[in-house]
This record gives C-alpha cells, sequence and structure tokens, in this order.
C-alpha cells in the first residue's frame, strides 16, 4: 500500500483509539464484556478484515502493515484486540493459507466484514504445549466425519461462528501426522460451550471449553481438502500469530512506557519528580532497551515473513522476546508508580495481569525455547 | 444539489503546540497535522444530506500546501465524492481563501457551501461570512441545525440568547458549530477506496487571486503561566475576597 493511504490508516485507528477504546477500558473490564456499540463501530470500521485478501473484501495487509496496526490497537486494552484477534489471526489463517478455492469464497468475504467470526481449537485437556498428542477423534462416515473430543481454553469459542479445529482422522497414526484441521460451523448439532474461564486478567475477552458430541462435518470441510495436513496447517498458523503476538506486545509496551514516563514525572518524593533518581531513569531506560529491541526485531521478522524467507526459528525468537520483554517492561512500570501501581484505579496494574498472558498463549516460552535450539542443532 | 465544502489542514488538536523561539509562530516541523474538526462537521453533515438523498454530490477543497490532499483523502474517505486541491505555499488569510472559493462557487454553482466556523489554528471566524458577502448570498453561521426545504434551508444557530433558526434562500453559506452532529471514523476499506477518487489539482492563479499575505505578525507569545490560587475556608470569605478583588459588587 502506498505510505499515504497506510498513514490515513493508521491515524484513523491511532484516533479511534485514544477518542473511543481507551475511554471504554473501564466499563470492559467492570462489565467483563466488550459494549455492543463498540463491537458494531469494530464491524463498520472494518477492522475484522486486515488480513483478508482485497479479492474476498478485505483490506489485504501484509504482514508488516497488519503489525503496525495491531500494535497501534494495542495501546488500549488488549481485550479489544481479542475481538478481532482470532478473526484477522490464528481463526481466519488456517483456511488463508491453505483452504481450497471454495473454502476461500465461502468464509473470507464474512470474515472480512465481521459477519462471521473466526475460532481456533487445538489446545485440549490433555494436549497444551505437546498439541500433537491431541485426542479429538474424527472418524469417516460417507461424505462426513463424526467429531469428538473436548477443547479447552477455546478464545472467542462464545462468540464465533466458526472453528478451526484440528482432529484426529488417522487413529492409527500417532502424533502430528494422524491430524486434520476441519471448518467447523459453530451452531452444528452436538457443539456444546462449557463455563465462560474465570481468567487472571483480559476480562471482557471470552475463552471456555468446546464440548463436541458427534458432531457431523462434511468431508468437503477439510482445510485443503486433503487429511493429515492439519497438523503443518496449525503450526503455519502459529508462525504468523508469534509474529501478531509481537506487535501487540510492543503495543502494550508503547503504552506501559508511555503511562510510566507521565507518572514518574509528575509524582514527587524527597521534593522532586521521581524520575530525577537515577534508579528511576535506569527502569526506564531498561524498559525503553526492551522495546525498541523488539521493535527491531518485529519489523524484521515482518518483513522476511513478507518476502516468504521467515523461517519458524525467527519467528519463535521474536515472540519470545517480545513477550517476555514486555512483560519486564510491565513489572517495571508497576514498580514506578509504587504503591498507586497495584491499585486497579492506575492501569498499569491491569496491563501486568492481561500481558502475563503472552508469554504462555501461542507457545509458552519454553516452547519457543525448544524451538530455536532444535532449529540451531539441526543447522536451520 | 450539489454541497460544497473547503476543509482546512491543521495542527492536531491533540498535539501541544510550541511558539518558535523566534517568536514568529509555533513550531510546525514534525508536528501532527489533520483535518480542522469544524471542518469535518462540515464534511459529515455534507455526507449526512447525501445519505438522506438531498445532496447529489459532495466536493470538497483544500487550500494550503501540497499536503492538504491528506485531508482532501480523509474528507473523501468519510464519503466525499472528489476534492479540488488550490495549491499554495504562502500563508492562507481568510480574504484570499474566500476569494478563491468565491470563484469555485462560480464554476461549481453548489446549493449549499458548509464551512467549519472556525479554524482552530487561528481561530479567525471570518472566512464564511466573507465569502457569503462575496457571492452575495445568505448567511446561516454557527449552525446546530441545517434543515433544507424545497429552494429554502433551515438553519438552528447557536447564539448567546439560545437558538435562532432563520430560514434562507439557496444557494446559501452555512458554518458549523460543534454541536451539529459527531463526525464518523472512515472505514478502513473507504480510507482504500478514497485512493480512487479524483482530485482536481489548481492553484490560485487559475483563479486569478493574489494570496500575498496582507497581514504582519507582530510577535505570538504563550499565554501567561496561571498565578498559584489561594484556598478559602468558607463561602462568606469567598465572597468577601471576591469582593475585596472587585469580581462582585
Ligand atoms: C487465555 C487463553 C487463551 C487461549 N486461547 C487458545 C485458543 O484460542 N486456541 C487454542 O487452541 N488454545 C488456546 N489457549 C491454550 C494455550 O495455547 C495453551 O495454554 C498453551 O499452549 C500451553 O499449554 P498448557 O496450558 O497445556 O500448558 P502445559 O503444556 O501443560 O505447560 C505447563 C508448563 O510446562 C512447560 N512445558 C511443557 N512442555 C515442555 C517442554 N517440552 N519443555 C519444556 N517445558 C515444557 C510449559 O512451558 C509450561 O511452563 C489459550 C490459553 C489461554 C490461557
Amino acid at each position: 500500500m502506498d505510505a499515504e493511504t497506510f498513514g490515513l490508516l493508521k491515524d484513523q485507528l491511532a484516533r479511534y483509539v485514544e477518542e473511543r477504546l481507551i475511554p471504554a477500558e473501564d466499563a470492559v473490564e467492570d462489565g467483563d464484556d466488550i459494549p455492543a456499540d463498540i463491537v458494531a463501530e469494530f464491524k463498520a470500521m472494518g477492522l475484522f478484515g486486515l488480513s483478508v485478501p482485497e479479492a474476498y473484501g478485505g483490506l489485504g495487509l501484509t504482514m508488516a502493515e497488519e503489525a503496525q496496526l495491531v500494535r497501534t490497537l494495542c495501546r488500549a486494552s488488549i481485550t479489544f484486540r481479542s475481538l478481532i484477534g482470532t478473526t484477522v489471526g490464528i481463526g481466519s489463517q488456517g483456511i488463508m493459507i491453505d483452504g481450497t478455492p471454495e473454502q476461500k469464497a465461502e468464509w473470507l468475504p464474512k470474515f472480512a466484514t465481521g459477519e462471521a467470526i473466526a475460532s481456533f481449537a487445538l489446545t485440549e485437556p490433555g494436549a497444551g504445549s505437546d498439541a500433537a498428542s491431541l485426542r479429538a477423534q474424527a472418524v469417516r462416515d460417507g461424505d462426513f466425519y463424526r467429531i469428538s473430543g473436548t477443547k479447552r481454553y477455546i478464545t472467542n469459542a462464545p462468540r464465533a461462528t466458526v472453528f478451526t479445529l484440528m482432529a484426529r482422522t488417522d487413529a492409527q497414526v500417532k502424533g502430528a501426522a494422524g491430524i486434520s484441521a476441519f471448518i467447523v460451523p459453530a451452531d452444528s448439532p452436538g457443539i456444546s460451550l462449557g463455563k465462560p474461564d474465570r481468567k487472571m486478567g483480559q476480562r471482557g475477552a471470552k475463552t471456555c471449553d468446546v464440548i463436541l458430541d458427534d458432531v457431523l462435518v462434511p468431508a468437503a470441510n477439510i482445510i485443503g481438502g486433503v487429511p493429515g495436513q492439519g497438523f503443518r496447517t496449525a503450526m503455519k498458523v502459529l508462525d504468523r500469530g508469534r509474529i501478531h503476538i509481537a506487535a501487540v506486545a510492543l503495543g502494550m509496551a508503547d503504552r506501559l512506557i508511555e503511562t510510566s514516563l507521565a507518572y514518574a514525572q509528575s509524582r514527587e518524593q524527597f521534593g522532586q519528580a521521581i524520575s530525577q533518581f537515577q534508579l528511576v531513569q535506569a527502569m526506564l531506560a531498561d524498559m525503553e532497551v526492551d522495546r525498541l529491541t523488539s521493535e527491531a526485531l518485529l519489523e524484521r521478522t515482518a518483513a522476511r515473513f513478507d518476502a516468504g524467507q521467515a523461517t519458524n526459528r525467527e519467528c519463535s525468537v521474536l515472540k519470545l522476546h517480545a513477550s517476555e520483554a514486555v512483560g519486564r517492561i510491565a513489572d517495571k512500570a508497576v514498580q514506578i508508580h509504587g504503591g498507586a501501581g497495584y491499585m486497579a484505579e492506575y492501569k498499569v496494574e491491569r496491563f501486568y495481569r492481561d500481558v502475563r498472558l503472552l508469554r504462555i498463549y501461542e507457545g509458552t516460552s519454553q516452547i519457543q525455547q525448544t524451538i530455536i535450539a532444535k532449529a540451531m542443532l539441526r543447522g536451520v | 444539489m450539489k454541497v460544497l465544502v473547503p476543509v482546512k489542514r491543521v495542527v492536531d488538536y491533540n498535539v501541544k503546540v510550541r511558539v518558535k523561539s523566534d517568536q514568529t509562530g509555533v513550531e510546525l516541523a514534525n508536528i501532527k497535522m489533520s483535518m480542522n474538526p469544524f471542518d469535518e462537521i462540515a464534511v459529515e453533515e455534507a455526507i449526512r444530506l447525501k445519505e438522506k438523498g438531498i445532496a447529489t454530490e459532495v466536493v470538497v477543497v483544500s487550500i494550503g500546501v501540497q499536503q492538504c490532499t491528506e485531508t482532501l483523502r480523509t474528507a473523501l474517505a468519510m464519503g466525499a465524492d472528489r476534492g479540488i486541491l488550490v495549491q499554495t505555499d504562502v500563508t492562507t488569510e481568510s480574504l484570499a481563501v474566500a476569494k478563491v472559493l468565491a470563484k469555485i462557487a462560480a464554476e461549481e454553482a453548489p446549493g449549499l457551501i458548509i464551512l467549519g466556523k472556525q479554524a482552530i489554528d487561528d481561530d479567525a471566524n471570518q472566512t464564511g461570512q466573507m465569502l457569503a458577502g462575496l457571492l452575495g448570498w445568505a448567511q446561516g453561521t454557527f449552525a446546530s441545525k441545517v434543515d433544507p426545504q424545497g429552494d429554502t434551508v433551515n438553519v438552528t444557530r447557536e447564539i448567546d440568547g439560545g437558538l435562532e433558526t432563520v430560514a434562507l434562500k439557496l444557494p446559501a453559506i452555512v458554518t458549523t458549530d460543534l454541536r451539529l452532529n459527531e463526525p464518523r471514523y472512515a472505514s478502513l476499506p473507504n480510507i482504500m477506496k478514497a485512493k480512487s477518487k479524483p482530485i482536481a489539482n489548481k492553484t490560485p492563479a487559475d483563479y486569478g487571486v493574489d494570496m500575498t499575505p496582507r497581514l504582519t505578525t507582530l510577535k505570538v507569545t504563550e499565554p501567561a503561566k496561571r498565578q498559584a490560587g489561594i484556598k478559602v475556608k468558607s463561602v462568606d470569605e469567598l465572597v468577601a475576597k471576591l469582593k475585596e478583588m472587585g469580581a462582585v459588587a
């Protein structure tokens, strides 16, 4: 996209974040939900369509562009991002990356407008980091599959129109090769949802169990049409998702640093602004180092991703660094705020809880380290 | 009916401006610029008239530096149909702008010209009035409601005593006040589509207008720093203090 148009996009979003979303944060936290008028505005503004190609009615942003807008969006509570996160990212990307032309034509236009919301259902009670051990079973029955199993902590499940759902189509094959990715409409008979999860943070973002009991899904709903490719699809989705998560981390870092800087300059102790104390300055400087190193890595990885060159090692390095960095930034933000940082009235307390998730989902920090080191040892 | 909306590129209202050290103006280097908020209200009103089927076309015009195309694109993204950029690098003063707009009005023959009541940079609040004078058209300033009816437009004006509604014969000039409407956020797809809407590139010379500034700015200074106040313990003490200072009799 040309620089002028992209600049307008970013400005418009930044303004919306400042004027509408940041003032609505407390209502989201207290009400544990995103107000309906904001959901409608997200749709009207086209935010659900960031990553859908233009031919299907979306904006067709590159990864580098998407990352910039996601960063802009995440200056406001990450809960707002969660509304579009799965439809822009992990819930729809399986279809975007590996879907058949028919699957794309059916779903992408609806994702672009927000008419359909997508969720990504990989994790199970017994399969988290070891996703390839998942147990949900899909048994062939003529032109259909019958799927049974339980999916855990599924973001946006209560809002979803459709799930990208990984299930085992070949019971004989243990591990990744027996897994297929299905497009499962959320209103399919046999699907039920667990109670909404009570979480440490990100109030207003919705996760819950998804329970499938003999759910009939057409065989044509296997993403890409070929069984046994589902785990590979899921991993491609997660590689891209890791870049997206780094952009989330940077948006949160921006807000935390901006808030801490303002507080440090206005709070006085010992007769001067606390920003005058070198120990406070050291915290500010460390925060900035963590932000800029994440930014540099994000820009590089996103550009290489757009050029088709990013390896999954690089995506993991980025996710690991950015999510750990923003964790340190949030910790220092609370420290700089002193007692106020522990109080709900000051926003850093909420950010501190919200940001904790970034080191856990879409691959824990330990899983990223494992991916990175294994790639190094294999020499790739 | 065609609606013409002039839009000005100004320092974004969120920016805290700093006075240049030589006191000739405010620092503009690397400062975020946006559409004047009152003009945004004007664009929104024009688009609403179009959505109601009253306006047939919304034309936006900006007079100023090349980057005013961004301001025009924002208006096009909100829903205006086409833009006119009158490019000039000199400081735009109200009268010169009104003269250019009068020429454009003669060419475009709009039924309504909706302007912001003032621009937040120089707060002049006179371009609409000057334009009405040059064209000899009726004017309804500080509008909080605009309601076209056949060949007239009823404009509700915010005045000191309350609200006044005037009926103006079309074509007419309207200037917007804050409460007229709440401008929409341009949708991201519409921002992208705005790229292919036409913008005509003109210069003041095309309209035979000399933009050379006639005003000289002597000095620009920061507002005086607020002096520290005092606390009073009771209403009686407050009244006594106010009397002492001559603020109440
Ligand atoms: C709020 C929230 C939203 C989520 N949304 C989704 C969603 O939309 N879709 C979805 O499919 N999933 C989702 N998840 C699931 C998430 O991806 C998993 O929780 C995550 O992958 C970790 O799995 P686990 O919870 O089973 O932890 P475990 O895998 O049990 O890990 C526990 C600990 O052991 C460590 N560990 C595990 N294996 C190894 C190893 N080989 N080497 C070293 N350390 C190891 C981990 O790093 C961690 O510290 C969500 C989770 C949360 C909390």
